[in-house]
């Protein structure tokens, strides 16, 4: 016998179950089998206890007392949370306050009733949401439930009570629950307390005896109460031994699949596998095939489906949809596949006959099912409300008229064809031509059509080319033969190309879901800007699901706000963010189609990476929108984790780039500091040392030798004013602050200033300046171009010897204005053309020299103002500094004839 | 001398940089009183009516546009405003505020003197009636009466925009002008912004005055601000 060990994938799920439970609340039951077995008073007098002497803070999220006196008196001296009013249709309605209580985070909350469905407009659709997400802040919360209100047992209770209760709670919630405490009370006594108005007030006592608390319901349901809470007890008891490897009930990870339809059965179907699986401590697997002609079924089955697959789930079940040509064969191959035992099976509801045009679905599985047990379970129709009719849609009856007309129409043709060409001798050929004209309608028309054309053909053969002719009569055995065989023919063309053409449509489906995911996936892969992957993600989104497309991500202070969003989706204003915030912290769907706030205009989905939330997409759906199809929701489930996958990479990109710079930018102001320090601690060297030389008593005393001190301080000083200078400048243009305020100028006054202002500087050096007369006037910032004149000259004065002559030339060339500082100095290497323009670069030091950022400052000037500029060798030596500044097209300014006719007047 | 020594408040909240400018006020025969702060300078004026003002323009409570404009209010006292560089913006709004002119940070002793020179010889002169005949440098003559002008001794033809130009500047001889200022005495307040005109007219003006229009000897352009005609101090 092989030794069990305790199985590793269920160790783990124990373990996170474990991680969760230490941060999740600590959910407390009070269960009781009906209505007034004082559940209410048993969860006060418990909270009492708990909140004694200060010891746990409690608060009483919502309680109804039915006005029950002793009930009532418990809540007294409890803290208890304001209750949020709704109005609905004019009827106010008082509901727990869940934001309230998480913002008061007290440590234990009661909240009454947990199958209570919420007022319209509350957040989610059902209490039991509102206490998961209590739970989920770390909130205990004490609660109350009654068994009729288990979702597996709602079938039963309708059985025992023949009320049909619509208040459920997930089982899952009751199952997960910290604690269930029964609050069990015999029979008469709570008979008993009915009658004495205990439990309801006197007028609704009389009425609730008669429906509900009969004798008998009452022994059902507290039997019932009693039995599930034991099963859960034993549940918690096979955990135990589990976690601690005893085999003695070892659970065989037995499985019961039921087979989920788009029947108004189905959840009937499903609750009972549930109850049968829980008895039998085996899983629940909920499975969907979809084979090629339910591609076409309608949108209201759609729905149904839909629902029912939740359903599983929110019993605590797999559910799962799989693609396949035949249900029962893939059903099978399945439940093989996880390990099922039981399939558990609607029964037909289709009459007898049908089972001989089409075969069972039934008949397939307990045909293919093999060892696996099969139960067949009664949908019961009659006890369940039945479904609205699904509207017809016109558009298929329009299509069947004109599949009818064609289906006449190509008969008519190939009975034409068949007269004339061949006659009634040449019948064999003429069935051929018939039945080809029924392949023609199948393909292009589809099944009804071509069965139409079938009958059609049978009918114009016999009417055209039996004897006797033009009649309907048969006179011959043997055509009638013919006929039965040409029909039958006809009817299995008909179904082979009917079958053809789904598995072609499902083909396609697949092939386009397929598709979309390999092209998104590649898109994204190759996109790295997140606005690029945005638009890739919307495009596709809208292609492949019809919907309008939003992305909220989070900002610099990690609040979402929409990074994308189509016109008309959403703006921050916008009620929706409320929900979207909603996703973002719970990490949840929510919005149209989900239980939770489905009111909203968008279905929001969070986007995960894998190293957490990244954020929410929100879709705003179309007409054409099929998003509750559990296959939809599974595709899109897939896209957002590519999307946010993607944009994860995106992020980790941008933050290894900003990494990278933040280093470079540190190297950087190393290397600022270093050069910088030196060459501003030499003129303030010189400055303290001559200055203090004049203030000492010892110090020179001629005039002359004091002026020189006092004139070398004076010049120091002037130089380390430009180096700071230069510094800020620089700076400023790094921190991107420089503003470029552009105006229409003439070069020639940018000139005149930068000389004038260099006047000192430029003493016993000739100044050539050419500067036409007629050139344009020149978009740009006076202010800075004086600065990059202001370097040039600078730089030419530091690397020039004195007296050499400087020249300033402008032109304009292409569209450009160029600016030229000439010298006769010993020119700029060819290698050091480009260098020069490089931060703290110098070339060689200069007398005076600066930190070697003018020319730095210079080239980000000119590139503020879209031009550029470079070095070259003067012809007949020297150096040439080169700058272009691009002009405007009608640079050149009429004059204002207003004004010189305000002049005259004015004389 | 028989005329007091003129008054010179300084509002300037550095304490080194006042003593400065005192020392340096004081030597040229100057009398001067301080304040810290722009408050502070207000009273001073009120309390005093000084004969010139030196504004910084970074006092830590008021702008300089403001205090210039406190002070126009009721009076019309010369001001010099003090900046640093990069405060073009602000300069021009107290320019236009009424500021007379403005020096930068850092400036020489000689050329506070000499802007305070021109603010104070301006301030007199608006008292007197103007000379008919204005000479700037050696080589400009401008016949007011007549509305003649010279260069080097033979008539130059201005057109009446151009004429209008010159003798605003004439009118502020030494001290600068703003674009819009400029704008407004000559074209009229409908067009304050329209620079390019003004522009285009300066660059016809200087090549008919100037022997050098690339390097102006009288119509200094002051970027981002304005227009100074340089005038002796």
């Amino acid at each position: 016998m092989v030794e069990r060990r305790p199985d590793p994938d269920e160790l783990l799920a124990r373990v996170h179950e474990g991680e969760q439970a230490s941060a999740r609340g600590k959910l407390t039951i009070f269960f009781g089998a009906a209505p007034g077995v004082g559940k209410t008073y048993g969860m006060l007098e418990a909270a009492r206890r708990e909140g004694a002497d200060s010891r746990r803070d409690v608060v009483v999220g919502i309680v109804e007392t039915h006005g029950r006196y002793d009930t009532g008196s418990m809540v007294i001296g409890l803290e208890l949370l304001p209750r949020r009013t709704l109005e609905h249709r004019g009827i106010q309605m008082e509901e727990l306050d869940l934001d309230a209580a998480l913002k008061r985070r007290p440590e234990l909350l009661l909240v009454d009733e947990l199958a209570h469905t919420n007022a319209p407009g509350s957040r989610h659709l059902k209490r039991w949401q509102d206490v998961e997400e209590i739970l989920a802040a770390g909130i205990d919360v004490f609660t109350t439930l009654n068994v009729q209100h288990l979702e597996s047992l709602k079938d039963v209770v309708a059985e025992i009570t023949g009320v049909i209760v619509r208040e459920t709670v997930p089982d899952a919630v009751f199952d997960r629950a910290y604690e269930v405490r029964v609050v069990d009370l015999p029979v008469d006594e709570l008979l008993q307390r009915l009658k004495e108005g205990k439990v309801y007030l006197p007028q609704q006592a009389a009425r609730a005896v008669d429906h509900f608390f009969r004798e008998g319901n009452l022994i059902a349901l507290r039997e019932l109460a009693l039995r599930r809470t034991a099963e859960r007890v034993d549940a918690k008891m096979r955990g135990y031994k589990a976690a601690h490897g005893i085999d003695a009930t070892w659970h065989t990870g037995e499985r019961v699949l039921v087979c989920v339809s788009p029947s108004p059965h189905s959840g009937r179907l499903v609750r009972a596998a549930r109850r049968m699986a829980t008895s039998l401590h085996a899983e629940l697997l909920g499975v969907y095939v979809e084979t090629p002609a339910a591609l076409r079924i309608s949108s209201g089955d759609r729905d149904r489906l839909a629902e029912n697959m939740r359903l599983v789930e929110s019993l605590g079940g797999e559910s799962v949809v799989l693609r396949a040509e035949d249900a029962a064969v893939e059903t099978v191959r399945y439940a093989r596949k996880r390990n099922a035992t039981k399939i558990v099976v609607g029964k037909p509801t289709h009459p007898r006959w049908f089972d001989f045009v089409r075969p069972s679905f039934l008949d397939d599985l307990v045909r293919k099912s093999l060892e696996i047990d099969l139960y067949v379970i009664s949908g019961r129709p009659g006890e369940v409300p039945a479904p609205p009719a699904p509207p017809r849609e016109v558009r298929h009856r329009s299509l069947d008229l004109w599949g009818g007309a064609a289906a006449v129409a190509v008969v008519a043709a190939s009975t034409a064809l068949g007269w004339y060409g061949f006659g009634k001798d040449e019948l064999a050929d003429v069935v051929m031509i018939d039945l080809l004209g029924v392949v023609i309608v199948s393909m292009r028309y589809g099944y009804v059509p071509s069965l139409l054309a079938a009958v059609l053909a049978v009918v114009s053969f016999d009417f055209f080319f039996t004897q006797p002719y033009f009649s309907f009569a048969v006179s011959n055995l043997r055509h009638l033969v013919t006929f039965i065989v040409m029909f039958l023919v006809a009817v299995i063309i008909s179904r082979l190309t009917k079958r053809i053409r789904g598995q072609a449509d499902s083909a396609r489906e697949g092939e386009r879901r397929t598709a979309s995911l390999y092209a998104i996936s590649r898109e994204l892969g190759a996109a790295q800007a997140r606005d690029v992957l945005l638009r890739t993600a919307e495009r596709h989104l809208r292609e492949v699901f019809g919907v309008r497309v939003a992305v909220l991500l989070p900002g610099a202070d990690g609040m979402l706000e929409a990074a994308f969003a189509e016109p008309g989706t959403l703006d921050d204003a916008d009620k929706d963010m409320g929900v979207a915030e909603w996703v973002w912290l719970n990490q949840q769907p929510a919005g149209v189609g989900t239980d939770t706030l489905p009111s909203a205009r968008a279905l929001f989905v969070p986007l995960k990476g894998s190293r957490g939330r990244v954020g929410v997409l929100a879709l705003f759906p179309s007409a054409e929108t099929r998003l509750g199809d559990p296959e939809e929701r599974q595709l899109l489930d897939t896209f957002a984790g590519l999307v946010g996958s993607a944009l994860e990479r995106a992020q980790l990109a941008e933050e290894a780039r900003r990494a990278r710079l933040r280093a470079e930018t540190e190297q950087l102001r190393n290397s600022l500091l270093s050069s910088v320090s030196h060459d501003l601690r030499t003129p303030l060297a010189v400055v303290t040392g001559a200055t203090s030389s004049l203030l000492d008593e010892h110090g020179p005393k001629d005039e002359a030798t004091r002026r020189e001190l006092l004139m070398t301080a004076h010049e120091e000083a002037l130089r380390l004013n430009r180096l700071v200078r230069n510094l800020l400048d620089m700076t400023r243009l790094e921190a991107g602050a420089l503003t470029v305020k552009k105006d229409l100028e003439p070069i020639e006054e940018v000139v005149g200033s930068a000389l004038g202002r260099m006047e000192d500087r430029l003493r016993g050096r000739e100044v050539e300046t050419h500067i036409p007369e007629d050139l344009p006037l020149v978009p740009f910032d006076s202010a800075l171009i004086e600065q990059v004149l202001i370097n040039l000259l600078e730089n030419a004065t530091k690397y020039t010897p004195a007296g050499t002559p400087l020249a300033i030339t402008a032109s304009t060339q292409e569209g450009n204005a160029l600016i030229e500082v000439a010298d006769r100095g010993p020119g700029v290497s060819a290698q050091d053309r480009e260098r020069v323009f490089d931060k703290f670069y110098r070339a060689r030091e200069g007398e005076g020299g600066g930190v070697g950022l003018g020319l730095t400052i210079c080239r980000g000037i000119v590139a503020a103002h879209g031009g550029r500029i470079w070095v070259e060798e003067r012809s007949g030596g020297g150096a040439s500094f080169r700058f272009t500044l691009p002009l405007e097209a009608a640079t050149h300014v009429q004059p204002l004839p207003v004004a010189e006719s305000r002049e005259s007047e004015g004389r | 001398m028989t005329e007091p020594k003129p008054l010179i408040l300084v509002v300037e909240d550095e304490p080194q940089m006042r003593k400065f400018v005192r020392i340096a006020l004081e030597s040229h025969d100057y009398r001067v009183i301080e304040a810290a702060t722009a408050t502070e300078g207000i009273q001073q004026a009120i309390a005093y009516s000084p004969d010139a003002v030196v504004l910084d323009l970074g006092l830590p409570d008021m702008d300089g546009m403001s205090v210039t404009r406190r002070v126009r209010e009721w009076s019309t006292v010369p001001i010099l405003v003090v900046s640093a560089r990069g405060q073009e913006d602000s300069k021009v709004k107290a320019l236009d505020g009424g500021a007379d002119d403005y020096i930068t940070k850092p400036f020489g002793a000689a050329e506070l003197m000499a802007r305070l020179r021109v603010a104070l010889r301006h301030a007199a002169e608006s008292r007197d009636v103007p000379s008919a005949i204005v000479r700037l440098g050696t080589e400009v003559e401008i016949d007011l009466v007549r509305r003649l002008v010279r260069v080097r001794g033979a008539e130059v033809h201005l057109t009446p925009i151009e004429y209008k130009l010159l003798t605003a500047l004439v009118k502020h001889a030494g001290m600068v002008m703003t674009h819009r200022q400029l704008l407004e005495r000559v074209w009229g307040p409908g067009h304050a912004h329209q620079m390019q005109y003004l522009r285009v007219y300066m660059t016809q003006l200087r090549h008919k005055l100037e022997s050098n229009p690339a390097r102006p000897q009288l119509l200094i352009t002051e970027p981002g601000i304005g227009y100074r005609l340089k005038a002796e101090a």
